[in-house]
């Protein structure tokens, strides 16, 4: 029974096959021991085509972020397997760029060395890198920001360096776990409308975590709904809205429509928290 | 608050006690050896300074209280890492920390006498044994004081071990770190004065007990004078070293130094 709903689900997800760049299949995790612990994640399967824009959405505790934290190889899953470019995921890679709630810089480092800290770290070289992290700061607005230290930044700046620190030594995918959620509405709005440019300019394939359904709607090309204890995949809604997306596509009745369908997915299986 | 007027006010201040103190003792009549007035102590102190008394011991002091410094600091810094990057070593060493901090250090000096004599050694070792302990708690405690989604972040960059303690573990622990230091400075120069009162040939605390049997209780208040003006020149190091490496707790901001009220350790 399980099976045939997964594969049916996989079926259902997966649009592009042959050149999906994230494949997950009947994934599994339980916290604790397997009979007695918690089971987290529930026999979860979907893959993402390359450049890509997917988002979940699900109610707080759905393990959205665990789901998250095993592609990101952070969590080994008790059952089934993620691949990445058609390797398996067993551990911490080099080619994933991971993007927080919160904007994780160092406070001892200045912009541009936050940026440069993935390459820091997998020694890459220095020269081109220097060039490309400058690339990145403009392509966010921060040039003139490079040298000065996280804390005389605003939290979407902040946010900012985040999200382009996470794209220095060009993953080929980008998960991002809730990265907005700690930003005011304004601010919020004005960082999807970036992170959709910086998404359309670099070609990037992109899991975007979120429990903001209009976020979820705006910026995906597919919105994963997951439901709660334990986690599941539920629908999945294909997004068929022209590209670039002002902000103004909030207002349309098709976009009202998309947010209206997923929020009825969402309450059907106990509602947001 | 620390406009030039705020400063005047201040050194007002301090002037209108010193004036208070002379004017009560004379009024009072308080004997010397119990209370001498600051004239007095100024009269000790010029008097010190020109038989040149000082220097000799206060240079005995200064080495071995930066000596014990040095040895105390190294050790607990090497001990505290250790302890904070493998909770095995911590496990089977956690009761003797306990016990040692739980321990006043000082009361160990008369021990340390007896088993390293009257020299240098015996108030090196007490010094460091003093200083230790505030540096390798701070040491542990910023070390494990990486948030969680900092240690996230490099473990998905696939960052090794080694990595993570230099760019991450150790740069967040330095705010910890300097707190101890700062502590730990003040403690080395407790420890060797002490020391030199249970048992010493030279040194400022070794004065001080030899005034007290002389009943010059005036020497022994400008000797006092001595070691704060010290204390504060030791500690003023550190802090100075403080803001050049910790430079990003400063940068255009207030003074915001959370993590640096953080203090560990007892004497």
């Amino acid at each position: 029974m399980n099976e045939m709903n997964s594969a049916a689900r996989t079926a259902r997800a997966g649009t592009s096959a042959d050149r999906d760049v994230i494949a997950v299949d009947r994934l599994s995790l339980t916290y604790g021991a397997k009979d007695t612990g918690v089971l987290a994640l529930s026999d979860i399967s979907f893959s993402i085509a390359n450049g890509e824009f997917i988002s979940i959405v699900g109610p707080s505790g759905c393990g959205k972020s665990t789901l998250l934290k095993i592609l990101a190889g952070l969590l080994p899953p008790t059952e089934g397997q993620a691949t990445l470019n058609g390797t398996a995921i067993r551990g911490a890679r080099r080619d994933i760029g991971v993007v927080f709630q919160t904007p994780v810089l160092f406070p001892w480092r200045t912009v541009l060395g936050n940026v440069l800290l993935p390459a820091d770290v997998q020694k890459l070289d220095k020269e081109k890198m220097r060039k490309r992290a400058m690339d990145l700061i403009r392509l966010v607005g921060l040039e003139g920001f490079e040298n000065r230290y996280p804390r005389e930044l605003s939290g979407g700046m902040q946010q900012r360096v985040g999200i382009i620190r996470a794209l220095i030594h060009d993953p080929a995918i980008l998960l991002m776990d809730e990265p907005f959620g700690a930003l005011d509405a304004m601010t919020r709005e004005t960082m999807n409308v970036e992170l959709q440019r910086i998404w359309m300019e670099s070609g990037k394939t992109i899991l975007f975590i979120t429990h903001s359904t209009s976020e979820a709607v705006y910026l995906a090309d597919r919105v994963i709904v997951m439901t709660a204890r334990p986690g599941k995949i539920g629908d999945v809604f294909k997004v068929d809205l022209p590209r670039p997306r002002p902000l103004e596509v909030m207002n349309t009745e098709a976009f009202g429509a998309y947010v209206k369908r997923i929020r009825v997915a969402l309450n059907a299986d106990g509602g947001l928290d | 608050m620390g406009s030039a007027k705020n400063f005047a006010l201040r050194l007002l201040l301090i002037a209108a006690v010193l004036v208070v103190w002379e004017v009560l003792v004379r009024l009072t009549g308080v004997p010397e050896y119990i209370l001498p007035a600051p004239l007095r102590i100024f009269t000790a102190m010029y008097n010190g300074i020109k038989t040149n008394v000082y220097p000799e011991h206060f240079m005995v002091t200064l080495t071995e209280t930066l000596l014990g410094f040095l040895v105390g600091t190294i050790l607990a810094f090497i001990l505290g890492t250790i302890v904070a990057l493998s909770r095995k070593v911590e496990y089977f060493l956690y009761p003797f920390i306990v016990m040692f901090q739980a321990m006043p250090k000082v009361a160990l000096a008369p021990l340390i006498i007896v088993w390293f004599g009257l020299g240098l050694t015996s108030k090196v070792i007490n010094a460091a044994l003093v200083a230790f302990f505030p540096l390798m708690v701070n040491t542990i405690v910023g070390l494990r004081s990486a948030e969680e989604d900092r240690i996230n972040l490099m473990r998905s960059l696939a960052a090794s071990r080694t990595q993570i303690f230099f760019m991450l573990q150790l740069p967040n622990a330095l705010p910890y770190i300097f707190a101890g230091l700062e502590i730990a400075m003040i403690f080395a120069l407790i420890g060797a004065i002490v020391a030199e009162f249970v048992g010493a040939e030279k040194g400022l605390g070794m004065l001080i007990q030899a005034m007290n049997f002389n009943m010059d209780v005036a020497g022994q208040f400008s000797i006092l004078l001595i070691l704060s003006l010290l204390g504060l020149c030791l500690n003023g190091i550190v802090t100075l070293a403080r803001r050049r490496l910790l430079f990003w707790e400063t940068v255009n901001t207030g003074e915001e130094t959370a993590n640096s009220s953080e203090k560990g350790g007892k004497a």
